[in-house]
């Protein structure tokens, strides 16, 4: 592999581009700040107009479900999500949890759970 | 389209993360695949020609953008109300603006290296040591590769001596949650215990 190689890479993951522009009408900002983690939830209420990708959101977000998670479903840029999500929650149709906070690395409690669990897994 | 539906009454669980970084066909995917009880997940995130700085996103409208492939997983431990999620990216330095967000509030990272390439991983490293995030080496082995002794490797990356080197098989599940608890144990040597 060489450095010529990755270029084409990420070159040739560009396709969807054009996509997202039209969804979000060229807005890359969100007007709600969300993380990764930023767990939303569909409300029931529906918006009177909104575009296919906007109702998918809603669609896979029955339960609370993570940003990231969101986006991979919708298959577009966390970017153009987030612009997406907060749309949705400006009218309501869905609403955000606090923002997450932050797992201590030195919860030793916390450490200790997590390493219970992945000897289950 | 299966949705893993949590109880939407039920107290929300802890969330934490931990990153899996290394260069273009390590393993990431493979090793987010093989742990993760949904199915990989890949998403993106734009790139442009103005990344660097903060407002890297203002007035992408105009510039030349690409993306960059994002791998998510997640480990539910219901037992404990812990739901683990792992983030797997590229470390190169060009894409350190995406490092940002992800490296903000994670536990620790695992930095994924081929022996053939090692030199692949030294962005990841020189990241995760500048920003203090707590990580780990995991060697992944690719069969007909050289297989090098780990005190080689920790030679050549130029790692602390307290940073873990592990050997691994990205494709398997068993190999790749093992590399998970030993990013755990590293990290809990770091923690005074509390019954002392
Ligand atoms: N033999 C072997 N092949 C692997 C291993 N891990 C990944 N691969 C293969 O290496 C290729 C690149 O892996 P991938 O996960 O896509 O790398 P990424 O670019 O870091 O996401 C794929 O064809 C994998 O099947 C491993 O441990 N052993
Ligand atoms: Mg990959």
């Amino acid at each position: 592999m060489t450095a010529g190689d990755e270029e084409v890479w990420v070159d040739a993951a560009a396709g969807p581009l054009v996509r997202p522009y039209t969804v979000t009408a060229g807005r890359t900002r969100p007007t709600v700040r969300l993380d990764l983690l930023s767990l939303v939830v569909a409300t029931g209420r529906r918006p009177r107009e909104m575009a296919p990708e906007h109702a998918e959101a809603l669609a896979c977000c029955r339960a609370p479900t993570s940003v990231a998670e969101v986006a991979a479903h919708l298959r577009l840029p966390v970017t153009i999500t987030k612009v997406l999500l907060a749309d949705l929650l400006d009218c309501r149709a869905m609403t955000t949890q606090a923002r997450h906070t932050a797992a201590d690395p030195t919860d030793r409690a916390l450490l200790e759970k997590l390493l219970d669990g992945l000897q289950r897994a | 389209m299966a949705f893993n539906e949590p109880d939407p009454s039920a107290p929300s669980p802890t969330q934490v993360k931990i990153l899996i970084a290394g260069g273009f066909g390590v393993g990431k995917t493979t090793f987010v695949g093989a742990v993760s009880e949904i199915d990989p997940l890949s998403t993106e995130e734009l790139i442009t020609t103005a990344s660097a700085g903060s407002d890297h996103l203002a007035g992408i409208e105009g510039k030349t953008t690409t993306t960059v492939a994002l791998d998510f997983g997640r480990i539910t431990i219901e037992q404990h109300g812990i739901v683990l999620y792992l983030f797997g990216t590229p470390g190169q330095q060009r894409f350190w603006f995406m490092w940002d967000e992800l490296s903000a509030g994670a536990l620790g990272a695992i930095v994924l290296a081929d022996t053939r390439r090692l030199e692949d991983c030294f962005d990841a490293v020189d990241f995760f040591e500048n920003r203090g995030t707590r990580f780990l080496v995991a060697v992944n082995e690719f069969d007909g590769a050289f297989r090098y002794d780990p005190d080689e490797v920790r030679a050549a990356l130029g790692l602390d001596p307290r940073v873990p080197i592990v050997l691994c098989d990205a494709r398997d599940g068993g190999s790749a949650t093992a590399v998970l608890r030993a990013l755990i144990r590293h990290l809990l040597v770091a923690v005074p215990s509390a019954s002392v």
